[in-house]
């Protein structure tokens, strides 16, 4: 029978071979102890906080908010994260525990790169081997992010595989997780993949909307209207929403990657335009063909570039709860420069999706309403890409 | 009894695999006669699935070719028929939860039924998924194949006890492929399946040389074969009828002589 804790309404399960399937039971159960572990959560919180310098700032954005003239905007800091991303608040945990379990190997995915990087970071950290593997195309997108991880003692494998980007890393990581399952943990990046993983990711990721919640509470002594975060999988959006899932006034918003627009083929718009499916180990939303064939997506974004969404976030779109919105390239590239000139924060294109569509919204909300944007990561990693998209011709 | 019962009752059943539509569907009904004539007991035929996860590089690029050659499940499922009318050996699909699932799990299993196909290997599909597809198989009369691998441990009695079919013994770590040596030892795995189950078992991933095979059918009641007779029909493409045809007799000989 399905693992009831394993699913998000019908969203979720175990899809996975048989050889992964001990794995996975053995690091639900690992988790389940640590978590309820005090000495495991005091080493977490000494990690994220002395090491990744949390808590991220929530940043009362002045500028932005006149210059829209609606609702009063904060922004979510975790581009000031050690890394320069969110992914560090799920790698720390997850390397931890790995640690705990004996494990001495880690193995990832990166679209962007910034999972790569904090994985890699992480196993230095915890004196662990690290092996990555980006689709090759991404390689090419995000060199400098490549070289960060090989400086930092990490081997990174480019996915010729399939359309060589996010999807294919993830299943080239699933099928080197089954050749070495005994001294290797199998780092996933988001709210995705087979139970545990979504469960465990959003309870790493939680800390940000637990922060929020404080932070927002002690500085306006109320909660948001309006949380807006990017999704790919979906690990910095559900970070987000979580605390305030059960607030019905806080309208939680999720920002997809539509690329070149939601009518076109050339979108990673899963909800918008993805089907019911089963695939890298989870039933969810996902973009494919009408004979279940996963369709090639495409985003300015490496981050965004994948065909599918974790399955909290499609139980969460079923029951009405969270909202999902396509932003575009040009949008999410508009945005990204905006943002740069108008408060002096470059934000990574993914969450430059999440700007975009705040850009729109804020306008229409009242000035006594508050709007929090989770800036999941920096957006040096892009400076060159998004040269290249206007025109200009950048070497890193 | 289960029709797939019939493979297994000639002594140790050998169990080609091929991708359908690698290179063109017709030449994977010819493939299909060619090995039936040679020797095989039950083929399982691959439904290509644009990332099949549990392949390793040989089958993955099969994949890709049907998949760019056009071929799709009705496609598959238009072959089948026209083959059926000749053929009478044995059929499983092999493929993947999404391409079942997306096509209506109800619609697919009642057209493999009506194709004389015998059952289904879903890798992505453990124990703990199989109500997915299950109840629909035993309406139908399919066998949903269960799978056991090296990792399963303490799993094998509870999977084994609910197999019908045959169980498709994994037998090494990793992606399916060739593999110089085979260094799992099988007999403690089908000891715990015939403690509680009498279902047959075959085996599975890495096997490519006669010796091999027969080492593994030794121990089990069949070998499955699949990238070494793919990376035939890479090298051969629509000519590989043949050494095709020819790998079959001589692994089935391997296997045959183990009773």
């Amino acid at each position: 029978m399905s693992h009831p804790q394993s699913r998000f309404g019908i969203h979720g399960g175990q899809y996975i071979p048989e050889t992964l399937m001990n794995a996975c039971i053995e690091l639900e159960a690992a988790y389940n102890h640590y978590k309820a572990d005090p000495d495991f959560q005091r080493e977490l919180s000494d990690l994220l906080n002395n090491y990744a310098g949390r808590p991220s700032r929530l940043y009362y954005a002045a500028k932005m908010t006149r210059d829209l003239g609606g609702a009063k905007i904060y922004l979510k800091r975790e581009d000031l994260n050690h890394t320069g991303a969110h992914k560090i608040n799920n790698v720390l945990g997850q390397a931890l525990l790995a640690k705990k379990m004996g494990k001495t190997r880690l193995i990832a995915e990166t679209g962007a790169g910034q999972h790569g990087v904090a994985t890699a970071t992480a196993a230095a950290l915890m004196d662990m081997a690290c092996v990555v593997f980006m689709g090759e195309e991404d390689t090419v997108r995000q060199a400098l992010n490549v070289y960060r991880m090989r400086l930092l003692g990490a081997t990174v494998v480019p996915v010729t595989s399939g359309t060589a980007t996010l999807k294919d890393a993830v299943s080239e990581a699933m099928r080197e997780w089954t050749k070495r399952i005994d001294d290797t943990h199998y780092c996933l990046g988001s709210v995705m993949g087979p139970h545990p993983f979504p469960t465990m990711v959003r309870d790493f990721q939680a800390v940000i909307s637990q922060e929020i919640r404080q932070q927002l509470l002690e500085q306006e002594g109320r909660l948001p209207d309006a949380v807006l975060a990017c999704v790919g999988g979906g690990s910095n959006a559900i970070g987000s929403f979580y605390h305030f899932i059960h607030d019905p006034q806080v309208r939680l918003i999720g920002c997809e990657a539509a690329g070149r627009g939601v009518d076109t083929a050339e979108t990673a718009a899963t909800i918008a335009t993805g089907r019911l499916g089963i695939f890298h180990g989870m039933k969810s939303y996902f973009c494919q063909d009408q004979y279940g064939q996963i369709a090639p997506v495409y985003s300015i974004s490496a981050g965004l570039d994948y065909p599918g969404v974790g399955p909290e976030h499609a139980y969460l779109h079923d029951i009405g709860r969270a909202e999902y919105v396509p932003v575009t390239d040009e949008e999410a590239v508009e945005a990204f420069e905006y943002l740069s000139r108008t408060e002096g924060i470059i934000p990574a294109i993914e969450s430059a999706h999440a700007v975009a569509y705040a850009m729109k919204l804020a306008p229409a909300m009242r000035p006594d309403q508050i709007m929090v944007i989770t800036i999941s990561g920096r957006g040096d990693k892009d400076c060159a890409a998004i040269a290249r998209y206007r025109g200009e011709d950048i070497h890193e | 009894m289960s029709n797939i019962a019939q493979a297994f009752a000639h002594g140790k059943a050998f169990i080609p695999f091929i991708t359908c539509g690698d290179p063109d569907l017709e030449t994977t009904a010819q493939l299909v006669r060619a090995m039936a004539d040679a020797g095989a007991d039950l083929i399982e035929l691959g439904i290509p699935f644009s990332d099949p996860t549990a392949e390793g590089p040989v089958i993955q690029e099969a994949n890709l070719r049907a998949l760019q050659g056009g071929v799709t499940t009705d496609k598959i499922f238009a072959m089948v028929r026209t083959l059926r009318a000749s053929v009478t050996i044995p059929l499983v699909f092999m493929t993947y939860a999404n391409v079942v699932f997306s096509y209506g799990s109800e619609r697919f299993i009642r057209t493999c039924a009506e194709l004389g196909i015998y059952g289904l290997i879903l890798p992505d599909v453990p124990y703990e998924e199989k109500e997915e597809f299950c109840p629909l198989c035993r309406q139908y009369g399919l066998d949903l194949i269960a799978m056991i691998a090296p990792t399963s441990e303490d799993r094998i009695a509870m999977i084994a006890r609910e197999a019908s079919g045959f169980i498709y013994i994994v037998s090494s770590l990793g992606v399916t492929g060739e593999r110089r040596q085979i260094s799992t030892d099988i007999k403690p795995i089908t000891a715990a399946i015939r403690r509680v189950s009498q279902t047959p078992c075959a085996v599975g991933f890495g096997i490519s040389t006669p010796d091999q095979a027969s080492a593994m059918a030794a121990q089990a009641d069949g070998a499955i074969v699949g990238s070494a007779i793919v990376r035939l029909i890479a090298r051969y493409g629509r000519d590989a009828q043949q050494p095709v045809a020819d790998y079959v007799r001589e692994m089935k000989q391997a296997v045959r002589i183990l009773m």
